[in-house]
């Protein structure tokens, strides 16, 4: 145990004087969240986070329900984040989008209203009128904005579904009075869609949005809250795959059969890469978060809940990164699967790119990304959740190290990658 | 005395290559032994059996009276290993190395702490112990290599060709060293492909070659096999190819044994003062310029040539 211990510190300390591994650990992410935030305008105009989403609605209805959506765009609640202009034509609308004046379209048919509620009273069994869709045109170059945007227009949607089980008038009623609020929305928000919409009400939710909590502090939606994570965790990767490539170094430099000939057993040996591995995982994070939070101001939110993230995060990169290692021969092989893997595991993680814009297979192979869990996780606790809503996350990160740690342990045992 | 290392019918195979052919030999308490071999010979594949690095095909071993197969935890506490190639992290100091590999071996504390400054003392490393491996000369990387071996005082030590790739006078302070170890009682097993080393160290001399341990000895017992011979050893110019003049020499009445080492031919002989003679009359006729002939004593390198054929360095 105390071996396995030093070992761990060992690495810990050999990683944070490899020059390289340095770049790659802590300045690349770094860097990358300050450039993505430049691009973004997370650093100019007005305080932190986001604001004044320009987004064009087109109104083809007139119906109750196309009237409560423009209301609502324009409601007092969204005025902050939302800048809603009215468009002429459809064909407009989508100009402005590839044009990059907006960051959406949103387009409501005509007919939309009537499609669900019906005008005639008992005109109900069997002749529903087919039900006409709103269409959200997105800017892909502000995945972001178009993903807060496409969130309040699924959370409206959502509760009128909701609605027109039971009373419809209520529904209308309630959305002219802007009981649907953007903290609503935000629950259905990109990443937390499925993970936490599925399990908990809407209303349940401790997330907010541009709201006060009860002891009156702001909470933002800062864009950094979702890149710097996105990097950090992608560049976790990079760590793990290190950490692997390790083991098999210290085979050729013949530091791995030294230790072998010391009263020190096998178990031991890899239990302290492994553990080294782990805490370097660990000390990236907290760097990067720490780093992120003194230099951008960005509130990575509950303290618990981010420490808790970042272990079983590392915990599930970790297994990954033994993955590798144990299916590779050399160190080559591991850095430049490892290398792979990181971007894979980036992309499909979401660090680049939004999943809620991917396709449905893609956002289910995510789920074998930390990337993507941790991401959800971060999301959550940046707009102000806590330890308890990261239940599915947690559960997620520490079953797929656990899976991989088991692969790993079974793949090594075969390949008898210490004794000869 | 009794005797720390027994080797029983050691067998190594490396797939279908038998690199080490059923050693036996024993090593006694307080004795520096070398197993003397040319490259290939399978003296790391020895070392690497007895410090239970890889286990035996078949064989066994005991050191300190434990099994080298069945008891590896007691055997390793009691071993202290100096590998051939470098084992050494280049990224931390040579203190830093000598604390790591020491709570490796169980020390800490203050006597992990007094233990890595005497080692230190010892491998003349105390002024640069805090710069990082990496920035060392390749002879104190050497000497940081030994030192981890050192640190829990074996009471066995295994130095597998520690000089190799050195510069003599970091040669010569690691031979001193393994003297001084040695009279402050540490068993030594050391193996090398030089022959000097293993005359100027050893008690006693196992000679392998192509994984059969081909003689045993002290260097006495190991030279009288050769029986009453005399070594010639002559220097030629750099330019001169000395192989022709090995065949030439061959071919002189009473000369057993010719062999050329970069531009010292070796003549075995039974008499050095009847080969004379000839030996300078056919570098003569070849026009090649003999710069000094020694006579020597039989020597380890003669018994190797006797019992081979061949030269431990070609
Ligand atoms: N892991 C291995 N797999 C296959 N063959 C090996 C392996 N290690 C060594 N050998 C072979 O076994 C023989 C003995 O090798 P060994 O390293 O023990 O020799 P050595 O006496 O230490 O030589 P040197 O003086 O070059 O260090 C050689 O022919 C070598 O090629
Ligand atoms: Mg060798």
């Amino acid at each position: 145990m105390l071996k396995t211990f030093l070992i761990g510190i060992k690495d810990l300390r050999l990683i944070f004087r490899d020059r390289a591994a340095l770049i790659f650990m802590l300045l690349a992410p770094f860097l990358l969240t300050l450039g993505m935030g430049l691009v973004t305008g997370r650093f100019s105009g007005n305080s932190s986070g986001i604001s004044d989403i320009p987004v064009v609605i087109v109104n083809q209805d007139d119906g109750e329900l196309a009237t409560a959506l423009v209301d609502l765009f324009n409601s007092e609640d969204l005025a902050e984040l939302v800048e809603p202009s009215p468009g002429t034509s459809p064909e407009a609308a989508r100009q402005q989008v590839d044009e990059d004046e907006v960051a959406a379209a949103i387009i409501i048919p005509a007919g939309f209203t009537r499609s669900i509620i019906p005008q005639q009273e008992g005109f109900t069994n069997g002749n529903q009128p087919e039900v006409v869709k709103i269409e959200m045109y997105a800017n892909p170059s502000r995945p972001t904005s178009a993903g807060i945007i496409k969130s309040i227009l699924d959370e409206y949607m959502s509760r009128i579904e909701e609605g027109s089980v039971s009373a419809q008038t209520a529904i209308v009623q309630m959305l002219v009075s802007g009981r649907i609020s953007p903290q609503d929305a935000q629950t259905a928000g990109e990443e937390m869609a499925q993970s936490l919409g599925d399990t908990q009400g809407g209303e349940s939710l401790a997330i907010t949005l541009n709201t006060s909590t009860a002891d009156g502090e702001e909470v933002e939606f800062d864009i950094l809250a979702y890149l710097a994570p996105g990097m950090a965790l992608m560049f976790l990767m990079y760590t793990v795959s290190y950490g692997g490539r390790s083991i098999l170094a210290e085979k050729v430099q013949g530091t791995l059969p030294r230790l072998l000939v010391s009263p020190t057993n096998a178990t031991q040996i890899l239990g302290g890469k492994v553990f080294g591995i782990f805490l370097t995982g660990v000390a990236q994070m907290l760097i990067l978060i720490g780093g992120t939070s003194l230099l951008f101001q960005l509130k990575w939110g509950d303290t618990l809940g981010v420490v808790m993230l970042v272990l079983v995060a590392v915990f599930g990169a970790t297994g990954w990164g033994m993955l590798i290692t144990a299916l590779a021969r050399t160190t080559a092989q591991v850095g430049s699967v490892g290398s792979a893997i990181m971007l894979i595991f980036g992309i499909l993680g979401g660090s680049f790119i939004q999943l809620d814009q991917m396709p449905a297979y893609i956002q289910t192979l995510s789920r074998i990304t930390p990337n993507s869990w941790a991401l959800d996780g971060f999301t959550t606790l940046a707009l102000g959740g806590t330890l308890a809503d990261l239940s599915t996350p947690v559960t997620a990160l520490l079953t797929m190290g656990s899976l991989l740690f088991v692969a790993s342990v079974l793949l090594f045992g075969k390949k008898n990658l210490v004794q000869k | 005395m009794s005797n720390i290392l027994e080797v029983q019918h050691l067998v190594k195979n490396y797939g279908d290559f038998q690199a080490v052919k059923g050693i036996s030999f024993s090593i006694e308490e307080g004795e520096i032994f070398s197993l003397l071999g040319p490259n290939g010979a399978g003296k790391t594949t020895t070392i690497s059996m007895l410090s239970t690095l890889y286990a035996p095909t078949s064989g066994d071993a005991t050191i300190a009276g434990h099994s080298v197969s069945k008891e590896p935890m007691e055997v390793r506490n009691a071993i202290g290993v100096v590998p051939q190639d470098l084992a050494l992290y280049e990224d931390l100091s040579a203190r830093e190395n000598l604390i790591f590999w020491g709570q490796m071996y169980g020390l800490s504390g203050s006597s992990l702490k007094n233990r890595v400054e005497e080692v230190l003392a010892q491998i003349g490393l105390v002024d640069k112990a805090k710069d990082r491996v990496k920035t060392y000369s390749g002879g104190m990387k050497r000497r940081v290599n030994i030192g981890v071996g050192l640190l829990h005082k074996p009471k066995l030590l295994f130095m597998d060709e520690p000089t190799v790739g050195i510069d003599p006078q970091s040669r010569r302070a690691i031979l001193d060293t393994v003297k001084d170890l040695n009279k402050q009682g540490m068993t030594v097993l050391y193996t090398t492909h030089y022959m000097e080393e293993a005359e100027e160290l050893s008690n006693r001399v196992g000679i392998i070659d192509h994984g059969e341990l081909i003689a045993i000895g002290t260097q006495k017992e190991l030279t009288r096999q050769v029986g009453e011979t005399e070594t010639l050893v002559l220097h030629i110019g750099e330019n001169e190819d000395p192989e022709a003049l090995v065949t030439a020499f061959k071919g002189i009445k009473g000369v057993l044994e010719a062999n050329a080492i970069n531009h010292e031919i070796s003549i075995i002989t039974h008499s050095a003062a009847d080969v004379m003679a000839p030996v300078v009359t056919k570098a003569n006729e070849r026009g090649i310029k003999i710069h000094s002939i020694d006579i020597r004593e039989p020597n380890l390198e003669a018994v190797f040539l006797h019992l081979t054929g061949r030269a431990l360095r070609d």
